[in-house]
C-alpha cells in the first residue's frame, strides 16, 4: 500500500483510529447495549407476543394520550422558541443574559419538582385549587396537567437550538429585507426561516422525542388511571410492575423506534438536501 | 403529520365523551399488589350490576399507597380508596378533609374486607436455612425489602420484625430497635415499592430473602415459575389490614355514593371473598377461609391496634420524619 | 405589557426590524405563566416553615449527604460526558465512515427513551446477573445498587447535551484557521490542542453545564440503578419524593429550591461567560 499524503487539516491515521475506536466503544457500551437489551426483552416472547402487547386497548390508549399531549406541547414550544430567538438574536436589550438563563431553567429543574410545582398551584391545597374545584375544572390528573408538565420539561429545546444559530447569523439580511419594504412576517418567512429551518427541525424533533418519553414529572400529576391518564412511559412501568415484561419492553421499543424514526427522517432530509445545507453553512 | 394529530385528538375526545355518557363510572384508587384482585372484582361487580340494569364501569389506578393517598388529597377524583394501610386513608381524612375521621368504623372489621400477613420468600430448598426473623441478621445474609417511607407493605414488614424482637424473652423497645437496625443493615437496596423489590429478588437474583406480603409472595411464585422459590412462615408475624373507604366529598359531588357503597359492600359477599382468596388475600368470611384453609397457615399475628396502639401512634413513632426508621439510618453509621 | 416593553426597550433606537415588542412580549408572557409563576409557587412554599424551619429542613446530615451525592456525581458525569462528547462530536463531524448517520442518530437516544425504561435497561445490564455486571463482578467491581450506579445513569442521560452543543460549532469552524496553523509549521496535535480546542471551549463548557444541570435533577432512571440507601446512595430528588410521601410539601419544596438555586447560579455564570466571550470575538 502506497503511503497517502495527508492534508495538513486532516488527522493522522493513528489519531483517526484512536478517536474513532474510543467514540464507538463509548457509544456501544453507554447507548447501544441498553437499546439492544430493550429490543431483546421485547421480542423474548416471540413476534406474536410483541404485536399482541402493542394492540392491547390500554396500550393503544396510552399511545394516543402521549401523542395528543406532544401534539399540543410541541407546537406551543415551537412558537415560543421562534419568538424568543427572534427577540434575543435580532435586538439588543438589557437583561438578555438573564432572560436566556431563565429559558434554560427548566433543564435544571428535577422532573419530580416540575410535577410538584403544578401540584402546588392547581392541587386542592394549591393557589387555585379550591376555585377550580368549585367550578369542577380538572387540571391535575387529566389531560391539561399532563400537557403542562410536558411543556415544562421540553420548554427550552426549540429556543436553545435557535438562539445560538440566529445570533450567529446576525441581522443584516433581515434589515436589508425590511429596508426594502418587506413586512415583518414576510421578512421572517422569506429570509429568516430558510436560514434556520434545519435548526428548527432539529429542535422540534428533540422536543417531540423528549415530550413522548417524559416520565418523572407526568407521574406526579397523572393519577395513573389505567386506559385514561396513563401515558406511554407510565404504562411501561405499569406493565413492568404487572410482571408483563414483554409488554413493558414492547412499548419501550415502540417509543425508542419513534425516537429513532424521527432522527432517521432528519438524517434523510440532511442527505437529500445536502447541497442546500452546505450553502447555508457558508453564510 | 398535523392532520393525523388532529384526527387523533378528535377521536380521543369522542371516545372519552362516549365512554362517559353511557355508564356510571367509578374510580378505585388502590395500592400496588391489588391489580389482579381488582380486575376480577370489577368484572364481577359490573356483571352483578348489569343484572340489575345498571352499567357500571370501574377504572383503577395503582401505585405506592402513600403517593396514591397524596394524589387523592391533591385532587384525584377517587370514588373509593383501597389502600395498604389505615394511616394513608387517615391522611386523606386529616390533610384533605375528604372523608370523616371515623371512616374506619363505617364498614365491618376495621373496613378491611381482606387481610394479609408478612412472609419470607426464599430460593428453592432454602439454601441459607432461613426459618425465623432471627435468621435474617446472620452475617453476610442479604434481605430485600422496600423503603418503609414509600411502601405500605414495607411498613407492615418493619412492624412485624419489631414485634417479633419485642416479644422475644427479655425483649423490649430498645432491643427491638437494635434488631431492626441490624436487619436494615443487611438490606443492599431500598426499593421504592413492593413490586420493584420483588423484581430485584426474582428477576435480578438479588439477595437471599424477600420480605413480602403473603399475597405478593404467592403471586410472584405463580408469575415467575413456582419451582424457583418457596415461602417460609416465621414463628410470628403481623395481621396486615388493607382498608377500603368511600371518599365522601367526591361521591357526593359525582352523585355516585350509592354505587360506591354497593361496590365496597360487595367486597364482603361470599362471591367476592372467593375472588379474594383465589388471589391469595386472606378472606374475612369464615366459610371461605375454611375452604381455602390449606393455603393460609395459622400463625400468631400481632395487630396494629393491640401491639402498636393504632396506626396514628405507629406512624408517628416509627415512620414520621425523625422517627425510629430515620434514626437507624443516620449517615456514618 | 407596555411597561415590560419600555423596560426592555432596544438599546439602539434606530432599529429597523419589526416585531420586537410582539416577540419579546410573547416570550416573557409564556415564560412567566408556564415557568416562572410555577417556580415562584415552589420558592414560596418552604417559607411556611419559617427561615429556621427551612434551614433545619435542608441541613440534616441525610439531606446534605444526598445533595453531596447528587451534585458530586452530576459533576463527575458531566466531565466524563464532556470528554467523550467532544471525541464523539469530532469523529462525527470530521470523519467519514459507513454507519456515521446511524451513530449520529443514536446520540439522541437518551432523549427518546423514557427515563424509567433507561433505568430498567441499565439495571438489567449492570446487575450482577446482567451482561456487564457479570463481567465487572469478576474483577470485584460492583456498579448496580451502589453510588456508581448513580454515575452510570447520569452519564447515560446527559450524553446528548455535550455532543450536541459541540457538534454544530465544530461543523461551523472554518478550515482556514487550521490551514493557517499548519502552514505556520504547527504539527497536527499542536493545531488541535492550541488552536482548535480553545475555540471550542465555550461550547464544551455549555454542554458540560447543561449535562450537569440535567444530571442533578434526574430521578426516574437512577432509582432503578442506585441502592437508594440513606446517606450512601440516596439522591436528592428521591428525598424530595420521600418528603412528599410524608405530606411534607414544604420540606420537599425546600430541597427543590436548593437544587434549583444552585443550578440557576451555575447556568447564569455560564451564560455570562458565553456572552462575554462572544463580545470579545
Amino acid at each position: 500500500m502506497s503511503k497517502r499524503v495527508t492534508k495538513p487539516t486532516e488527522d493522522p491515521l493513528w489519531l483517526k483510529l484512536t478517536l474513532g475506536a474510543v467514540a464507538l466503544a463509548f457509544v456501544a457500551v453507554v447507548l447501544v447495549l441498553p437499546l439492544v437489551l430493550v429490543f431483546k426483552e421485547a421480542l423474548a416472547g416471540g413476534v406474536d407476543a410483541f404485536f399482541n402487547a402493542m394492540t392491547e386497548p390500554d396500550t393503544l390508549a396510552s399511545v394516543k394520550l402521549s401523542l395528543l399531549a406532544a401534539a399540543i406541547a410541541v407546537p406551543l414550544n415551537t412558537v415560543f422558541g421562534i419568538a424568543a430567538a427572534w427577540a434575543i438574536a435580532k435586538f439588543d436589550f438589557r437583561g438578555k443574559t438573564f432572560l436566556v438563563t431563565l429559558i434554560d431553567l427548566p433543564f435544571s429543574v428535577s422532573p419530580v419538582v416540575a410535577g410538584l410545582v403544578y401540584v402546588l398551584i392547581f392541587g386542592n391545597h394549591g393557589w387555585f385549587g379550591s376555585t377550580l374545584a368549585d367550578h369542577d375544572i380538572r387540571i391535575l390528573f387529566a389531560l391539561p396537567g399532563i400537557v403542562l408538565a410536558t411543556i415544562f420539561v421540553t420548554f427550552p429545546f426549540v429556543a436553545r437550538e435557535l438562539i445560538p444559530l440566529m445570533v450567529d447569523q446576525g441581522r443584516d439580511e433581515e434589515e436589508a429585507a425590511a429596508t426594502l419594504g418587506a413586512s415583518g412576517f414576510r421578512t421572517f418567512l422569506m429570509v429568516t426561516l430558510p436560514n434556520i429551518k434545519w435548526g428548527l427541525l432539529y429542535g422540534i424533533l428533540l422536543c417531540n422525542a423528549r415530550a413522548l418519553g417524559e416520565f418523572g414529572a407526568v407521574s406526579v400529576l397523572s393519577g395513573k388511571i389505567r386506559g385514561e391518564t396513563n401515558t406511554m412511559p407510565l404504562h411501561i412501568q405499569l406493565l413492568y410492575d404487572n410482571y408483563d415484561y414483554v409488554g413493558a419492553f414492547a412499548v419501550a421499543a415502540l417509543l425508542a423506534m419513534l425516537g429513532l424514526l424521527t432522527l432517521a427522517i432528519k438524517s434523510f432530509l440532511e442527505w437529500r438536501y445536502a447541497d442546500e445545507l452546505a450553502a447555508s453553512h457558508r453564510h | 403529520m398535523k392532520r393525523i394529530f388532529f384526527l387523533l385528538a378528535v377521536a380521543s375526545i369522542l371516545a372519552a365523551t362516549a365512554a362517559q355518557a353511557a355508564n356510571i363510572s367509578l374510580l378505585n384508587v388502590s395500592y400496588d399488589p391489588t391489580r389482579e384482585l381488582y380486575q376480577q372484582i370489577n368484572r364481577a361487580f359490573a356483571d352483578q350490576q348489569k343484572a340489575k340494569g345498571d352499567t357500571v364501569t370501574i377504572s383503577n389506578s395503582h401505585g405506592g399507597s402513600g403517593s396514591q393517598a397524596r394524589s387523592v388529597i391533591d385532587g384525584l377524583q377517587a370514588d373509593v380508596v383501597t389502600l395498604a394501610l389505615a394511616a394513608d386513608i387517615d391522611a386523606i381524612a386529616r390533610n384533605g378533609k375528604l372523608l370523616p375521621a371515623d371512616w374506619q368504623k363505617r364498614l365491618p372489621q376495621n373496613s378491611s374486607p381482606y387481610t394479609s400477613t408478612v412472609v419470607f420468600l426464599v430460593r428453592k430448598g432454602n439454601p441459607k436455612q432461613i426459618k425465623d426473623w432471627g435468621d435474617l441478621v446472620k452475617p453476610g445474609l442479604q434481605v430485600i425489602t422496600p423503603n418503609p417511607k414509600t411502601s405500605g407493605g414495607a411498613r407492615w414488614s418493619y412492624l412485624a420484625a419489631w414485634d417479633w424482637a419485642a416479644k422475644q424473652p427479655g425483649g423490649n423497645a430498645q432491643k427491638a430497635k437494635d434488631f431492626v437496625a441490624r436487619l436494615y443493615k443487611q438490606v443492599p437496596v431500598l426499593d421504592s415499592g413492593a413490586r420493584a423489590a420483588t423484581v430485584n429478588f426474582t428477576k435480578r437474583g438479588l439477595g437471599d430473602v424477600l420480605l413480602s406480603w403473603e399475597d405478593e409472595a404467592h403471586l410472584s411464585m405463580k408469575e415467575m415459575g413456582g419451582g424457583a422459590y418457596q415461602i417460609v412462615y416465621p414463628s410470628r408475624s403481623i395481621l396486615a389490614e388493607p382498608p377500603v373507604a368511600i371518599v365522601d366529598r367526591i361521591v357526593d359531588r359525582k352523585k355516585t355514593r350509592a354505587v360506591a357503597e354497593a361496590y365496597l359492600r360487595f367486597l364482603y359477599t361470599p362471591q367476592a371473598q372467593e375472588i379474594v382468596a383465589r388471589n391469595y388475600f386472606r378472606p374475612r368470611d369464615p366459610a371461605v377461609l375454611a375452604k381455602y384453609g390449606k393455603q393460609f397457615p395459622t400463625l400468631p399475628l400481632a395487630t396494629i391496634d393491640k401491639d402498636f396502639g393504632g396506626w396514628a401512634k405507629a406512624q408517628a413513632t416509627h415512620f414520621a420524619n425523625g422517627g425510629v426508621f430515620d434514626q437507624i439510618y443516620q449517615p456514618g453509621r | 405589557m407596555s411597561a415590560v416593553g419600555l423596560k426592555f426597550a432596544p438599546l439602539k433606537s434606530q432599529h429597523v426590524l419589526p416585531g420586537f415588542r410582539l416577540s419579546l412580549g410573547f416570550t416573557i408572557f409564556y415564560l412567566t405563566s408556564l415557568v416562572l409563576i410555577p417556580l415562584l409557587a415552589l420558592m414560596l412554599r418552604p417559607f411556611e416553615l419559617g427561615l429556621d424551619g427551612v434551614w433545619e429542613a435542608i441541613s440534616t446530615p441525610r439531606v446534605l449527604a444526598s445533595l453531596r451525592l447528587s451534585f458530586g456525581m452530576a459533576l463527575a458525569a458531566a466531565i466524563i460526558d464532556s470528554v467523550f462528547g467532544l471525541i464523539i462530536a469530532w469523529v462525527l463531524v470530521r470523519y467519514r465512515f459507513p454507519g456515521r448517520a446511524i451513530l449520529d442518530a443514536l446520540i439522541d437516544l437518551p432523549f427518546a427513551l423514557p427515563t424509567a425504561v433507561a433505568g430498567i435497561a441499565l439495571s438489567t445490564l449492570y446487575a450482577p446477573s446482567g451482561w456487564l455486571g457479570g463481567i465487572l463482578a469478576e474483577y470485584g467491581i460492583k456498579v448496580a445498587y451502589t453510588p456508581w450506579g448513580v454515575l452510570i445513569a447520569m452519564v447515560f442521560i446527559s450524553l446528548p447535551f455535550t455532543v450536541r452543543t459541540v457538534q454544530p460549532v465544530l461543523a461551523e469552524l472554518g478550515k482556514d484557521v487550521e490551514e493557517a496553523a499548519a502552514t505556520l509549521g504547527a504539527t497536527r496535535v499542536q493545531t488541535i490542542s492550541r488552536v482548535m480546542l480553545p475555540m471550542l471551549y465555550p461550547a464544551i463548557l455549555t454542554g458540560c453545564a447543561m449535562a450537569f444541570a440535567r444530571a442533578v435533577g434526574e430521578y426516574g432512571s437512577i432509582i432503578f440503578l442506585a441502592g437508594n440507601l440513606p446517606g450512601i446512595s440516596e439522591i436528592a430528588p428521591l428525598l424530595i419524593v420521600i418528603k412528599l410521601e410524608e405530606f411534607n410539601y414544604a420540606g420537599a419544596a425546600a430541597i427543590g429550591v436548593v437544587m434549583l438555586a444552585t443550578s440557576f447560579v451555575m447556568l447564569l455564570a455560564l451564560n455570562a461567560i458565553q456572552s462575554w466571550a462572544a463580545r470579545r470575538r
